[in-house]
């Protein structure tokens, strides 16, 4: 068979596989310094072990060693069957795969030895940020290659997010690390003072509205509908959603610095466009859920589409919360406390990993040559352990941001400050144990899921076919 | 902000909020084309990938008006907040505007609540339940990240719960000491003294203290001490608080006693520094604080009391 004729599914299969191990990864780190705030002593005074270095390892093993597998994996996937052609080139899609996996093995080196740029969410030294930038160039040419080889005119929605997704984080990434090298591990932003905290955030906020919100959105405008075997809810909530989702997205940062040296104005805008986001956030979450009238009967029976129910679910949550938190009366409070991990978490487990996973096991057996999983009652214990362990995490995190908020912002008759930052943190103490709880749970379900794909793959056939193209239903 | 910016910033936000609208309620109204599913649902006609379709149904009016709300409340904030450009708002709100009011308000409570106590002696202070509770908090708030949570300070920082004082342990010299602040200056005599001079009067300073040490070095150590230092530290070594010069017989070090600490110092000098609080805690408070380390001293001159029985 002409191989132009066939997807390129090699690519979307060694992603796929590596978005398990290294969401095995990234949250075995997890564990590990939700317990270390436990038990400060457990890294014996190993300083590679420590919390301030495994801390953004965890991070970026979760965003974008596990999200980032996942989103390519299935943009790889969709991006073709919706164009109806073979990715636009299989050398650079096999160069994003390889480099994509040395900057998480230089990540997963460099950050625990201490070496870090210092910026939240773009830790990376400079030479593996160019590395990713070289990456990320590679995915865009690869996926627009791939669209405008399409053979259907019309381009399809899930490619719109993806798009979307791509293109601003190649632009975000870029910006934010523009930097002037002192050495091979050492440099300096180009930026100082309040412009930098700015950038950096303009870049931290983005990076959660079109890396872990436009990207998955895109994941579940294909695997939805795919999996409800139903038609998209409203096409025109598609582009009105799409379009005011990721122009004001750009907006929203100044949230994160709220109360700080950032110019009030500044503050106020941040604040305002945080609120107008709410409702094209909200888009996203009703064209999915809505995809599933006519079909709600199969909740039942397949616990696939409840991971991808769920997901929504934490995903219109997540979207409710975030705004709420940019008000600066609400800010002043939850700001510094763990309000904000419960946040990150309800987006970061309760959306991006579950729409991931429920997508993987729509996605594996069909790369796979196969019709299902090994066993469709360990996804559904997997559901079970996600939604649990998502749940308990959150909620320890919401009682213990109240409650820091509040007990930090307690004052004697004298002026004095109530309490004691020790006091609170010792208060704090049995949420972050539940929290830890939550975690070991949510990962005890990765296991689960490896386990099922190893014995999935044991079923598969030694040599796998490459699956024909399908000739579209109109040009 | 340059008038170039002002408007820049205030036009950008308002056409920008202005598209969006223009967005929502324009795309409502588009024409898409149509086809047919086999369930006999409307969809746009498309077909992706076998069976990926879409249908077109009416946005929902409850979100649409859960945008315009935002939108009015958006727009509604930006006439009463600072937010398009220069323009300051009709509250005229500023967070360092609400931050001044905000202490204006807590320093009236706290005069209006506290300011008749705090005119009381401080030896009456010393002795008042509520004074020593004050001033145990603006401790720990304001002085323990030097002189450690329990006042018995840190390398550097002096114990503020012994009876050794360097500036004078009178009322009148420790108020002195928080209120107007100290600056110490033991000069470095690295250039005058030679490496050998300096263990010399080191190992003197040390048999000042008591310590048994060998007695030539301290003999010769003894002849460039009351050379230098007794001008300061007296021939007997006793200090002077008036310069803050501390009393070497005590065996009670700011900065250690062991032979290379005193070298160091000998060699190098110290400057330590008692920030004034005048300015920063103010009259009322400092008062509090003098009070609460007054009390300590009475607390120990009880303890010592007691071990003699």
């Amino acid at each position: 068979m002409n191989q132009s004729a066939t997807y390129n599914d090699r690519v979307v299969r060694q992603f796929a596989v590596m978005t398990v191990v290294w969401g095995i990864v990234g949250m075995l780190v997890g564990v590990w310094i939700a317990a270390q705030l436990i038990w400060p002593n457990m890294s014996m005074e190993i300083p590679w072990l420590s919390y301030g270095r495994l801390r953004p390892l965890h991070t970026n093993a979760v965003i974008f060693a596990f999200g980032g597998s996942a989103l390519f994996a299935t943009s790889y996937y969709a991006v073709q069957r919706t164009c109806h052609t073979r990715l636009f080139s299989d050398k650079l899609a096999a160069f994003t795969f390889w480099g994509w996996q040395v900057v998480i093995v230089g990540a997963a080196i460099t950050l625990p030895m201490g070496l870090t740029m210092g910026r939240e969410y773009a830790e990376l030294i400079w030479p593996i940020a160019i590395l990713v930038a070289l990456v990320w160039v590679a995915y865009v040419v690869v996926f627009f290659g791939t669209i405008v080889q399409r053979k259907v005119k019309h381009i399809y929605v899930a490619n719109w997010f993806f798009g979307a997704f791509i293109l601003t984080v190649a632009v975000l990434h870029i910006v934010n690390n523009l930097v002037v090298p002192t050495s091979l591990t050492h440099s300096y932003p180009i930026y100082s003072g309040t412009v930098d905290a700015m950038v950096q955030w303009w870049y931290g906020h983005n990076a959660v509205g079109f890396f872990l919100t436009a990207g998955f959105l895109g994941m579940m405008y294909y695997f939805v509908p795919k999996q409800a075997g139903r038609p998209v809810y409203s096409y025109r909530l598609s582009i009105v959603h799409f379009w005011s989702l990721i122009a004001i997205y750009m907006w929203a940062g100044p949230h994160h610095l709220h109360y700080t040296a950032l110019p009030d104005w500044v503050q106020s805008l941040g604040m305002v466009f945080s609120l107008i986001l709410l409702a094209p956030s909200w888009g996203g979450m009703i064209n999915g859920i809505m995809t599933l009238s006519g079909a709600w009967y199969k909740l039942r029976t397949d616990p696939i589409l409840r991971f991808m129910i769920v997901a929504l679910s934490f995903y219109g949550m997540s979207t409710f919360e975030g705004p709420m938190m940019s008000i600066k009366t609400v800010n002043a409070l939850s700001h510094y406390t763990d309000w904000t991990i419960g946040h990150v978490h309800s987006g970061a487990l309760g959306w991006v990993a579950m729409i991931s996973i429920g997508s993987l096991y729509t996605l594996f057996p069909r790369i796979l040559g196969l019709k299902e999983m090994y066993s469709t009652r360990l996804i559904e214990w997997h559901f079970w352990t996600s939604t649990i362990g998502t749940v308990l995490y959150i909620v320890a995190m919401w009682i213990a941001g109240v409650m820091q908020g509040l007990m930090w912002r307690t004052f004697n008759d004298d002026g004095t400050l109530t309490y004691t930052f020790i006091e609170v943190l010792k208060l704090t103490e049995p949420f972050y144990l539940l929290r830890l709880l939550g975690g070991m749970i949510f990962l005890s379900g990765m296991f689960i899921m490896a386990y099922n794909l190893y014995r999935t793959w044991q079923t598969a056939p030694s040599k796998l076919q490459a699956v024909p193209v399908i000739q579209p239903a109109h040009a | 902000m340059s008038a170039f910016w002002h408007w820049y910033v205030a036009a950008l936000t308002l056409v920008f909020i202005v598209v969006m609208v223009w967005l929502f309620i324009s795309t409502g109204k588009a024409q898409v084309p149509t086809g047919e599913n086999e369930q006999g649902e409307k969809t746009t006609g498309h077909v992706w990938d076998g069976d990926l379709a879409e249908l077109n149904n009416p946005m929902p009016r409850w979100w649409l008006w859960l945008f315009y709300l935002t939108v009015i409340f958006a727009l509604a904030y930006l006439v009463l907040y600072p937010g398009l450009g220069r323009y300051g708002g009709m509250l005229g709100w500023s967070s360092a505007g609400q931050y001044e009011q905000e202490m204006v308000v807590a320093n009236e409570t706290f005069e209006a609540r506290f300011a008749a106590l705090a005119s009381e002696p401080l030896e009456v202070l010393a002795n008042n339940e509520e004074a020593i509770r004050v001033g145990r908090n603006l401790f720990a708030h304001n002085c323990s990240t030097c002189h450690g949570s329990d006042a018995r300070g840190a390398s550097g920082y002096p114990n503020l719960t012994d009876d050794h004082w360097i500036w004078g342990s009178s009322t009148d010299q420790i108020w002195h000491s928080i209120y107007l602040g100290r600056q110490a200056a033991m000069p470095g005599f690295g250039a005058a003294l030679s490496d050998q001079d300096v263990t010399r009067v080191a190992t003197y300073v040390q048999q000042l203290a008591g310590l048994s040490v060998d007695q030539t070095m301290a003999a010769a150590g003894k002849k460039q001490y009351d050379m230098i230092c007794s001008a300061c530290h007296g021939p007997q070594g006793l200090g002077n608080p008036l310069l803050g010069a501390p009393n070497l017989t005590a065996g009670v070090y700011t900065y250690g006693g062991s032979l290379d600490d005193l070298r160091y110092t000998i060699r190098e000098g110290r400057n330590g520094v008692m920030p004034a609080q005048k300015d920063l805690l103010g009259e009322i408070r400092t008062r509090f604080v003098a009070a609460y380390i007054l009390s300590m001293q009475q607390d120990m001159v009880i303890d010592e009391a007691l071990v003699r029985e």
